[in-house]
C-alpha cells in the first residue's frame, strides 16, 4: 500500500474557531476541501479561515488548484468532500454576500453588450427573476464605471474595450453587487500599469468599508505591498498567515520548488490500476 | 380579398410571371414567417451560447419522438408528438453533456454520435410504419409548407390553417420566454459562473431553452422539415449578430430578417423556376436560400464584421497615408529647394499605382493642399502646414527611438514613417518633451517647428 500524501496539519486546520470571540464573523472557513477531475485530485485536504475586513492573496503555481479553489467554494464544480463556511452557514445561504470576479478569459468580449449591461448584471440579483433592469440600475452601473475610473466607456461595445477596461469593468460589476466577501479570479492579469494602480486601489477601498476580498494573485513580487494575510497553496494550503509571516522564502520554495512528488505518484499508480483493467 | 389590387399592382409592376391567391400564396409566407420568427427567437441564443450545433442536432434529433409518438396516436396534430419530441430533444442534450463529461470526447463528437443515431433510428421507425400509416417520411425530411393551408380548423369561426395557430401560439410562448428571462438569457449566455453565483441557474436556463427549441422544431417540422428547420434557428440570428452590437437590437434584427426570408423565399419559389420555363418550386427550401443570401449580404455589407466595410476603410486608410506621403515629400522637396517634383516621378518614388495616385491627387487638391503649376505640382500653405506637421513627427519619433528606446540609427526610419501617420499634436508634445525638445533628428535634420 502506498502511504497516504504528507500533509501539513498546522497548516490544514483552522486557525480559527467559528467565533474567535472578538464578535468578527468568519468570512470564509474552509475544512478538508477536495476537488477531483477524473478522479485526479485537483486540490487536496484544503484548510483555512480567512480573517475578516483584510485583503488576502491566493498564491501558487500553475495547475496549483487556486480557480478550482474558489469555483468549489461557490458550488460552482462538485466538491468531493470537505465543508465550506461563509460567514458561519453555508454557500447557498449567504450566496448574497459574495461576489464574485472570474477571469477575464472566461467570457467572450465579442458579446453584444455595452460596458454598462456587464455592469448592470451585478444587480440581477437584486432585481430579481423577471423584473427589467430601470433607469435608476442603470445610473448605478453608470456610477460604479466611474469609479473604476472608465464611466466615459459606459457606453461601449466591450470588445472595443481595452484589457484592462475589459477588467475594470469587471471589477465595477462586483462593486455593484455591493458584496461583504469578494473572490477576485486573477484580476491583475495582462492589464497594464494604470489599471493595476486602480485595482489596487479599489481593493484599499473595500478593505476601508469593513469587506473581505480573496484575490488570486500571480506576482509574488507585489504580494507584500497588496495584501495583509496570504494562501500559499499547491494542491494543499502549504502555508498561510499575515503576509510578514508567512510570505518567507522558506515557504515560496516549499509552494514552488518540488511538486508534490508522493501524490503524483499515487495519482499515477491510480490511472495506470485502472488503465490495465 | 382586399390585398388583391396591391398584388395585382405589383404583378404589374413587376413582371415575375406568377399567379398570387391571397387564400393559398397569403396563408403560405404566414406560416413561413412564423416558424422563422419562432426559430429565430430562439435562434439568437444559440448563436450567442456557440450551441448552434446543439440547435441543429436537437431538430434532428426529436425525430424518433415523434415517430414513436405517431406511431402511438395515429394521428399528425397530438400534443402527444409534442411531449415526444420535448423528451427526446431533452435527452439529446443531456446524452450530448453525458457523453463529452464520462467519455472524454469533444462536443462536437459528441453531438454527432446522439443526434445522428437517434435521427437514424426515427428514421427506421418511420419508414417501417409509413406503409401502416399515412406519413410521408419526406415530409418529415423537408416539409411541405404548400399544403399546409388546406388543413383547417376553425378559428372563431374562421377556417384557419392548422400549422398557422400551433406556429402562432409557439411564436407567443418564445417571444414571451424572451421578453420575461430576457436578463437572465443574457446573464446565463454571457457569464455562466457569474450566473450561477447568483442563483440563475445556467443550467435550468440551457434545459429550458432546449425544451422550447425542441417544441419549436415540431411545430415548424409539418412547414419546413426537420433539416431546414436549424436554417431558420442560425441564419437570421447569425446574420443580425454581424449587423448589431446591442443584444435586443440583434433579436429585432433577426425577427425582421426572418420574416423578410419567408416572404421572399416563397415570392421566389413561385417566380425564379417560372423564368426558366417550369413551374414552382419548394418553398420551404427557397426560404432557407433567401435567409442565406441575406445572411451573405450582412457578411458583407454589415458595419462591424462586414468584408466589404473593413475592405473599404483599408483602402481608405492606405489613400490617407498615401496623401501623407505625398505631402510630407513635397514638403522636403521644398526643404532642399529641389524644382518641385511632376506627377508621374513622384508616384514613381513613392511605388503609388496610376490609379491611387490620380485619387490621392484629386483628394489634395480638393482639399486645397495640393497646387498644379504646370505639370509640377506644389503645396499650397495649408498643405505646407501638413507636410510641415508630419515631417515634425517622422523627426520626432527617429530622436525617439534612438534617444529613448536603444534602436538602432539605420532601422529607425521605417519605423518613425510608419508612426509619422497615426502622430497628433498631443503625441508629438509629448515626444518632444521626452526627447527634450530637440532640433534636430538624428540624421542631423532640422526638426521644424508646430506649425
Amino acid at each position: 500500500m502506498l502511504n497516504p500524501p504528507e500533509r501539513n496539519d498546522d497548516a490544514n486546520l483552522p486557525t480559527a474557531a467559528r467565533d474567535d470571540g472578538t464578535g468578527a464573523e468568519v468570512p470564509l472557513s474552509v475544512y478538508d476541501l477536495t476537488v477531483a477531475y477524473h478522479r485526479k485530485p485537483v486540490i487536496w485536504d484544503v484548510g483555512f479561515d480567512l480573517p475578516a475586513g483584510q485583503l488576502i492573496g491566493i498564491v501558487g503555481p500553475n495547475g496549483a488548484g487556486k480557480s478550482t479553489l474558489l469555483k468549489a467554494v461557490m458550488d460552482l464544480i462538485p466538491r468531493a468532500s470537505g465543508r465550506v463556511r461563509v460567514f458561519g452557514d453555508t454557500y447557498r445561504e449567504n450566496r448574497h454576500r459574495v461576489g464574485y470576479v472570474p477571469q477575464r478569459e472566461s467570457v467572450d468580449w465579442q458579446f453584444p453588450v455595452s460596458a454598462l449591461d456587464v455592469v448592470a448584471m451585478g444587480l440581477y440579483d437584486k432585481i430579481g427573476w423577471c423584473r427589467p433592469v430601470r433607469k435608476r440600475h442603470r445610473e448605478q452601473a453608470r456610477e460604479a464605471l466611474g469609479r473604476v475610473g472608465i464611466g466615459d466607456l459606459a457606453d461601449r461595445q466591450i470588445s472595443q474595450l481595452s484589457g484592462g477596461q475589459q477588467q475594470r469593468t469587471f471589477l465595477a460589476r462586483a462593486l455593484v453587487q455591493d458584496a461583504d466577501l469578494y473572490l477576485m479570479d486573477e484580476p491583475f492579469a495582462a492589464v497594464d500599469a494604470a489599471t493595476e494602480r486602480a485595482i489596487v486601489e479599489i481593493l484599499r477601498d473595500l478593505k476601508e468599508r469593513g469587506k473581505t476580498a480573496a484575490v488570486i494573485h500571480h506576482d509574488l513580487q507585489t504580494v507584500p505591498e497588496y495584501f495583509d494575510y496570504v494562501v500559499l497553496l499547491n494542491m494543499r494550503v502549504v502555508a498561510q498567515g499575515p503576509v510578514s509571516q508567512t510570505f518567507t522564502q522558506d515557504n515560496l520554495q516549499k509552494t514552488y520548488g518540488g511538486r508534490l512528488t508522493l501524490l503524483d505518484e499515487v495519482t499515477e499508480a491510480m490511472r495506470r490500476r485502472e488503465s490495465s483493467l | 380579398m382586399t390585398g388583391e389590387p396591391f398584388v395585382a399592382w405589383i404583378g404589374q409592376m413587376l413582371p415575375l410571371g406568377f399567379s398570387w391567391s391571397w387564400g393559398l400564396d397569403g396563408w403560405i409566407v404566414v406560416i413561413g414567417s412564423l416558424a422563422a420568427v419562432a426559430s429565430s427567437l430562439l435562434g439568437n441564443f444559440l448563436v450567442l451560447r456557440k450551441m448552434s450545433m446543439l440547435g441543429d442536432a436537437i431538430t434532428h434529433a426529436v425525430l424518433p419522438g415523434i415517430a414513436v409518438a405517431f406511431l402511438l396516436t395515429q394521428t399528425r396534430s397530438s400534443p402527444a408528438m409534442f411531449v415526444g419530441a420535448v423528451i427526446v430533444g431533452l435527452l439529446t442534450a443531456v446524452f450530448t453533456e453525458w457523453i463529452r463529461g464520462a467519455g472524454g470526447v469533444d462536443e462536437g463528437a459528441s453531438m454527432g454520435v446522439v443526434f445522428t443515431s437517434l435521427f437514424a433510428l426515427g428514421l427506421v421507425i418511420l419508414v417501417q410504419t409509413a406503409d401502416a400509416v399515412d406519413l410521408d417520411p419526406n415530409c418529415v425530411l423537408y416539409g411541405s409548407i404548400e399544403l399546409t393551408p388546406l388543413d383547417t380548423v376553425s378559428v372563431g369561426g374562421r377556417d384557419v390553417p392548422r400549422a398557422a395557430v400551433v406556429l402562432a401560439v409557439v411564436t407567443v410562448v418564445n417571444a414571451l420566454f424572451v421578453l420575461l428571462f430576457f436578463k437572465e438569457l443574457r446573464l446565463t449566455s454571457f457569464d455562466p459562473a457569474l450566473a450561477t453565483t447568483m442563483g440563475f441557474s445556467s443550467k435550468w436556463m440551457h434545459y429550458g431553452l432546449m425544451i422550447l427549441v425542441s417544441v419549436t422544431a415540431v411545430a415548424c417540422f409539418e412547414s419546413v422539415g426537420s433539416i431546414l428547420v436549424v436554417a431558420m434557428f442560425i441564419v437570421p440570428a447569425a446574420a443580425a449578430y454581424m449587423l448589431t452590437d446591442r443584444l435586443g437590437v440583434m433579436i429585432a434584427i433577426s425577427i425582421a430578417l426572418a420574416i423578410v426570408s419567408a416572404v421572399l423565399g416563397h415570392v421566389l419559389a413561385l417566380s425564379v423556376p417560372a423564368w426558366i420555363g417550369y413551374r414552382s418550386t419548394t418553398t420551404s427550401g427557397m426560404i432557407a436560400v433567401a435567409a442565406g443570401g441575406l445572411f451573405f449580404a450582412a457578411a458583407t455589407l454589415g458595419p462591424r464584421h462586414g468584408v466589404l466595410v473593413k475592405l473599404v476603410r483599408r483602402q481608405l486608410l492606405s489613400l490617407r497615408i498615401l496623401c501623407d506621403d505625398i505631402v510630407a515629400s513635397l514638403f522636403r522637396g521644398e526643404e532642399l529647394e529641389q524644382q518641385p517634383p511632376t506627377a508621374t516621378w513622384l508616384a514613381g518614388e513613392l511605388f503609388a499605382s496610376n490609379w491611387s495616385m490620380k485619387t490621392a491627387l484629386a483628394m489634395l487638391r480638393r482639399r486645397g493642399e495640393v497646387a498644379d503649376q504646370d505639370d509640377r505640382l506644389q503645396l499650397t500653405h495649408v498643405g505646407r502646414e501638413r507636410g510641415q506637421r508630419l515631417v515634425r513627427s517622422h523627426r520626432l519619433w527617429e530622436q525617439y527611438l534612438v534617444d529613448r528606446a536603444g534602436s538602432g540609427a539605420e532601422r529607425i526610419h521605417d519605423q518613425a514613417e510608419r508612426f509619422e501617420h497615426f502622430t497628433d499634436r498631443n503625441l508629438r508634445d509629448e515626444l518632444a518633451k521626452e526627447t527634450d525638445t530637440p532640433v534636430e533628428d538624428p540624421h542631423g535634420r532640422p526638426i521644424p517647428d508646430e506649425s
